[in-house]
């Protein structure tokens, strides 16, 4: 891992995060309302407001300029981390953002470690196990999670847990008995994922030639598979790392809503509804510069946990290492880009075929 | 021309040659753990020759459920009177919060309207919306994959970098956004879904364009003397068609997923138009009361999803046969 090769890769992530900021910027900023008139809570009314009044939040906010102006404005803005000021309540988006983040972290930290856990147990489970009807029935929940809507779940979670048997409180985030639910709502839809993804590696590398020679060698299939499977079933799967971060993220629009809960996700939902601009550009921004900070976390990650790539390393360097690996187990027959049109058929919509799309990803940016 | 179609053929032969090599070679290991994976890639085209034998019986029972389910909620978008003859906004307030009984199978609502009735009258709305985003999500998403795939260079590396845009924020927050630029209703929900459903078909179609572009029959199509997009449409359209299609069902599952949960959050049809996931919302002040308020209208929703998945897995390992 050179130092070159770090600098492009912080340099593409950057090329994304500008990319998103333009796109954001040219969808939001043609809108047909006025800002101003919403900022000053009139109801879309200028009559009742002082022009002049209007005229210097204007200027204040450059939208008196043309719109090449205004964005020059806004990407310098950026520059010095600064999203601009909320419209709705004229604080800073970046202090908006930050003031929301602790109780979602906390949320979507408890969620993934459960979902861990879960997916874990099932896809080691399903790969275990002799029995047919109890691998069959495994491999087929994270079908099910993923098509469960997160909304519905969280409802039939407050229904039975806290007013058929009150277990736990329904809103608030006061008592740490409040994040229980939201997060075991927010964990079945990611458990899902990861179950999904790590089932299929598994069963990849259960079918490698070391896992022959382990077995005729007398290791038992418990241990096989922690010590020897797993490792390397663990690695494709890291690709998914972005994936899940993004989906906790807009879970949490969801889930924070459901739970009467405050955080980012409510923080979304206030602003789309207020069609508050900033502060819609400013929480999508933070969610590419999450998935695009966790997918460099990945691929500087990826090398070191992969021995297999430190010579494909030096020659192209990247997450290669998940298609590899998923090649190798297909066989020679299939060509990488089947397991591209292969979308992932019982998982998630967008969650499966993003996987293997941000395998690609990688793949294109560290050849280019 | 025909040679390329000739050329064309014979390539699909060949895939299958080694599909079938492939799993030779894996049953060959002793370990045949593979073929019960449901939706692997590993498994997909396992043992070719015992399931070609059983092509025509492998739609099991879960398979004609599914077609099933799906079948009532094409009833219920386009001729819901043929499944409910109460009417979804009236109510009775003599009836409110009955639970489900054989008059009111879904029970009624706290104005005491028939719950079955709004859930049928609710699928046009959903399922219009979800059908129409996956048109724009594939139109959209095809388009920039053939042309992506097909002509490399600086066009490629522009709309990649547009769609590792749209695929860096999570699809939830891209409609967010896309909704706050057009505002709420229904066809923005739609419009708001279908975007951020343009990148999976976008990079799939664009594998297939690479995967197909190099081959002899587009090759021999060319020197022919064809024109860029007849060979598009004629010789590597016709490539991309089955897993396509396979998205197609799996992208409208999660568009349904989308838009109730848009709707859900109030960015749909205002109440009292019925919508599933305003149904479902509409239930949350009375999750004590009346548990079927929320129960049904969300498995409903679940069973459509379900479903469509499903028929996205058969039709993936449909491909696999072609």
């Amino acid at each position: 891992m050179s130092l070159r090769y770090l600098v492009s890769r912080l340099g593409q992530g950057l090329i994304v995060l500008w990319i998103a900021f333009t796109l954001s910027f040219v969808l939001l900023y043609w809108l047909p309302g006025d800002p101003v008139v919403t900022m000053l809570g009139a109801g879309g009314e200028l009559q009742n407001i002082d022009p002049a009044e209007v005229d210097r939040l204007r200027a204040e906010f450059h939208l008196d300029q043309p719109l090449a102006v205004q964005y020059l404005y806004a990407l310098f803005g950026l520059l010095r981390l600064d999203f601009g000021t909320s419209i709705q309540t004229g604080t800073p988006v970046t202090e908006a953002i930050a003031a929301s983040l602790p109780s979602t972290i906390a949320l979507a930290a408890l969620a993934l470690a459960i979902a861990l856990v879960a997916g874990v147990v099932i896809a080691v489970t399903a790969t275990l196990t002799r029995r047919s009807w109890l691998r069959d029935t495994l491999a087929a929940l994270p079908g099910l999670g993923v098509a469960l809507p997160t909304f519905w779940v969280g409802l039939m979670l407050l229904q039975v847990f806290s007013f058929r048997f009150p277990l736990f409180p329904a809103v608030g985030t006061g008592t740490p008995a409040a994040i229980v639910l939201p997060a075991v709502t927010l964990a079945i839809s990611l458990s899902a994922i990861i179950a999904q993804v790590l089932f299929r590696s598994l069963q990849n590398a259960w079918v490698q030639p070391f896992v022959t020679t382990y077995t005729a060698s007398g290791y038992s299939r418990l241990r096989l598979l922690l010590r020897q499977a797993l490792p390397v079933a663990v690695l494709p799967a890291l690709t998914m790392s972005g994936v899940l971060f993004g989906q906790a993220l807009a879970g949490s629009v969801v889930v924070e809503n459901v739970f009467s809960r405050q955080g980012l996700g409510r923080l979304a939902q206030t602003a789309v509804t207020s069609q508050d601009i900033p502060l819609v550009q400013g929480i999508v921004l933070f969610a590419a510069a999450v998935f695009v900070l966790v997918n460099l976390a990945t691929d500087l990650i990826y090398p070191i946990l992969d021995p297999r790539l430190g010579a494909a390393n030096r020659r192209s360097a990247g997450t290669d290492g998940a298609n590899l690996a998923e090649a190798d187990a297909q066989g020679e027959g299939s060509i990488p880009a089947e397991a591209d049109a292969t979308p992932g058929s019982d998982a998630t919509g967008s969650g499966s075929t993003e996987s293997s799309a941000t395998g690609r990803t990688d793949l294109e940016g560290s050849r280019a | 021309m025909s040679l390329a179609f000739e050329l064309q053929k014979n390539s699909h032969a060949q895939a299958e040659l080694t599909a079938a090599s492939a799993d030779e070679h894996l049953d060959g290991s002793g370990i045949t753990s593979t073929d019960a994976t449901p939706g692997t890639p590993g498994a997909a085209p396992s043992n070719p020759r015992v399931r070609r034998g059983l092509r025509i019986g492998r739609l099991g029972i879960v398979e004609i459920i599914a077609l099933i389910v799906l079948g009532l909620a094409v009833l219920a978008a386009f001729w819901p009177s043929l499944l409910t003859g109460v009417d979804p906004l009236t109510g009775d307030p003599a009836n409110r919060l009955l639970p489900p009984s054989l008059e009111h199978i879904f029970g009624t609502d706290h104005l005491g309207r028939d719950l079955y009735a709004r859930t049928v009258h609710g699928s046009a709305q959903t399922l219009s919306a979800s059908l129409a985003a996956v048109l724009i999500g594939v139109v959209s998403g095809v388009l920039v994959g053939l042309i992506s795939g097909f002509f490399t260079g600086v066009v490629d590396a522009i709309f990649m970098r547009i769609i590792d845009v749209l695929q860096a924020v999570p699809g939830l927050l891209l409609s967010m956004a896309v909704i706050t630029a057009l505002g709420f209703g229904t066809l923005n929900v739609a419009l708001a879904v279908g975007v951020a459903a343009i990148p999976s078909f976008a990079r799939l179609t664009r594998a297939e364009v690479i995967r197909w572009r190099a081959s002899e029959f587009v090759r021999a199509a060319r020197a022919d003397g064809l024109s860029t997009p007849s060979v598009l449409a004629r010789h590597i359209l016709p490539q991309v068609r089955g897993s396509i299609g396979a998205l197609v069902a799996l992208e409208f599952g999660s568009a349904v997923l989308s838009v109730s949960a848009l709707s859900f959050l109030g960015f749909g049809a205002p109440p009292p138009q019925p919508e599933w996931g305003l149904l479902v919302s509409e239930g949350r002040d009375f999750l004590a009361a009346a548990w079927w308020m929320t129960t049904f209208p969300g498995l409903v929703v679940a069973a459509v999803v379900l479903a469509a998945n499903r028929l996205a897995h058969v039709l993936n390992s449909e491909k696999e046969f072609r």
